[in-house]
């Protein structure tokens, strides 16, 4: 295993008394692909939105314990959060480009970052777009708008804006689950040329998914953390039943 | 083979799914929708009515008739009743429109009523300076285009370039005050308040809605009029600003309403979107949140444009009345709007100052009919494209 990105000690979340995370522990390496998976409700998503500290908006959040970002705890007092998220992509279950054109949707991080020299504007959109493997089919309509595109685009189209930023962790809460095979096999192949730069963490229902994405896989379980390791490990030899249950469809 | 699906117990029959006349349904549909188009047919009709009492403004008419009129309009109308030498006097249902072809075709007649009195120049104190200017060419269409509006004048003039500048500049004004505070305050209520401010802001300032106009208008002639004297020394104390401002407190509610409304529903994953990026609070909601609500806020916008131009008792108490088309901010004006509520109460009907009175009428309704349909084919389309992107 590579070094870890990301380090969770005891985190605890409560949405007023409801506990949705208990006491979660876990590594997530650097420049590879570590994927959540588990039934509804068993809070990978909290756990995920609590990576960038999403849940701040939430205001009956409690949040215990320490994530550690290169060694740092970002849920101390003195972190900027808006700097933070900088750092930290995400890219959403439902793809939600703004109502913009095509070439402002990917321009808007760089933008709000201080650039504003058009030239270099356009270079990072058309890089960032092209990264996201959706150059090709958008080059010609930049000032369409993005709500035009299909869903498959969009989604890809909302990777690219996040790229656009330069992060070193993305975040995807169900990328694909709203789009058809064809798109999600692109948003894989994606994925898979991603992780070269970046460390991913990718939330999915799909275990062939997971299976195919990721180089790790936690499994969760209402709010528990039931068992983390290697992918290929976790598919074919779990060592807790539990996990073997849900990945083979008895339970979940 | 019905005899057989009844036997065999089958219950996809031909009886029970027969064809059901639902007569509530029917009966309630046929309502709402003849109740939709009565409305309709309401508005058409009363546009109608309006353009066509302003017809008689577009007639010349024999001079003399036309001039004497004029005297008797602001001061006795009671005067109708006793004279009553033209035959549509005697009918005075013709004045519901009941025979709408004598008001139209024989507005002459009514020239026919003398009216001794002069006292006439105590409504428009400056006639008694133009009391023997040659009457040809007066009362025509041609001093429509004129700037001086003396409609009780021994010498009438009826130029709406005045009141045109009067209502634009305080219209102008008051959007100026209204608009940015309106919309910089939904925003603040819909991004930035807690919920339970929010929750405080928005009845409170729609319940500034309600306010009755005269009440503003009181205010304005009262406490506003005094305070901003005192603050820029301007001569007159009612004039356009003071009036403008007080029509953006009635202007004010609905814009902010609409606004914070359309900003409410930009869809939160835009926030969220905008905030995972690395945006603060503030960028999320002047570069993603505004764009995006920009035709609700646009509609708004319209919506308190077409009240203050419509807005009558807060012109009367506010803003002097005086018809001048200066563009000084600090100078009396009268608007459309005024102008007809001041002076149709005492106008001789079917003269030529009623005519143009209900021509003002239906240039306030043609000007609102032009906004709209400006803000839905124009501006609508070339400004969302342009923030939005095309096709959107």
């Amino acid at each position: 295993m590579k070094e870890a990105k990301i380090v969770t000690r005891d985190l605890t979340l409560h949405y007023g008394l409801k506990m949705a995370l208990n006491s979660i522990n876990l590594h997530i390496p650097e420049k590879e692909v570590t994927a959540f998976i588990g039934p509804s409700g068993c809070g990978k998503s909290t756990f995920l939105r609590c990576l960038n500290r999403m849940n701040d908006l939430i205001p009956s959040v409690h949040i215990k314990g320490e994530i550690l970002i290169d060694g740092l705890d970002i849920y101390q007092k003195k972190i900027d959060v808006v700097n933070l998220r900088k750092k930290i992509g995400m890219v959403f279950q439902k793809s939600n480009p703004f109502a913009k054109s095509i070439f402002e949707n990917v321009a808007y991080g760089p933008k709000i970052n201080g650039i504003s020299d058009k030239k270099k504007l356009t270079e990072i959109v058309e890089s960032s777009l092209k990264n996201a493997a959706i150059w090709d089919e958008v080059k010609d309509r930049m000032h369409d708008s993005a709500l035009g595109l299909s869903g498959g685009q969009q989604q890809r189209l909302c990777i690219a804006r996040t790229l656009a930023v330069e992060p070193e962790i993305i975040l995807m809460d169900e990328p694909a689950s709203a789009l058809d095979p064809i798109s999600t096999g692109k948003i894989e192949e994606l994925i898979f040329e991603l992780k070269k730069k970046y460390t991913i963490v990718i939330v999915t229902h799909n275990m062939q998914q997971a299976a195919r994405v990721s180089d790790h896989t936690a499994f969760f379980y209402l709010g528990e953390l039931i068992e983390f390791g290697k992918t290929r490990k976790i598919f074919t030899a779990p060592d807790i039943k539990q996990t073997e249950e849900y990945i083979t469809g008895r339970f979940g | 083979m019905n005899s057989d699906q009844a036997k065999s117990g089958y219950t996809f029959t031909a009886e029970s799914l027969r064809k059901k006349f639902r007569f509530s349904e029917f009966f309630a549909e046929k309502l709402i929708t003849s109740v939709a188009f009565l409305s309709i047919a309401v508005i058409i009709l009363i546009f109608f009515f309006v353009f066509r009492e302003s017809l008689p403004a577009f007639k010349h008419r024999p001079k003399g008739t036309t001039e004497e009129n004029r005297v008797s309009a602001g001061n006795k109308p009671e005067s109708y009743g006793s004279n009553e030498s033209a035959e549509a006097l005697q009918k005075p249902e013709t004045y519901t429109g009941a025979e709408p072809a004598a008001a139209v075709n024989k507005p002459e007649t009514y020239g026919e009523v003398k009216d001794t009195s002069v006292s006439a120049d105590e409504v428009n104190p400056d006639a008694k300076f133009r009391t023997s200017e040659s009457p040809d060419s007066e009362g025509s269409l041609s001093s429509l285009f004129s700037n001086e509006w003396f409609p009780v004048s021994e010498n009438p003039r009826y130029g709406l370039i005045p009141l045109f500048v009067g209502t634009l500049k305080v219209t102008l004004i008051a959007m100026l005050f209204a608009a940015p505070i309106a919309i910089l305050a939904a925003l603040f209520s819909s991004a930035f308040a807690p919920a339970w401010l929010r929750e405080w802001i928005k009845p409170a300032i729609e319940l500034l809605a309600g306010f009755p106009s005269v009440v503003i208008g009181f205010f304005a002639l009262m406490v506003m009029a005094t305070f901003f004297q005192n603050v820029f020394g301007y001569e007159t104390r009612l004039n356009s600003f003071v009036g403008g401002a007080a029509m953006a407190l009635a202007a004010i509610p609905i814009i902010f309403t609409i606004t914070e409304d359309a900003l409410t529903a930009v869809p939160r994953t835009y926030t969220e979107a905008s905030l995972a990026l690395g945006a603060s609070k503030w960028q999320t909601a002047v570069f993603v949140i505004l764009p995006a609500a920009t035709p609700g806020i646009f509609a708004a916008v319209l919506l308190g444009i077409g009240r203050v131009f419509g807005e009558t008792m807060i012109a009367l108490m506010a803003t002097g009345n005086a018809a001048l088309s200066s563009l000084n901010p600090f100078e009396s004006v009268r608007t459309l709007a005024a102008t007809i509520g001041a002076e149709m109460a005492e106008v001789v009907f079917g003269d030529m100052h009623y005519g143009v009175l209900f021509l003002i009428g239906s240039i306030l309704f043609i000007f609102n009919f032009t906004l709209n349909a400006l803000a839905e084919f124009y501006v609508k389309v070339r400004l969302v494209r342009k923030i939005q992107g095309r096709g959107a």
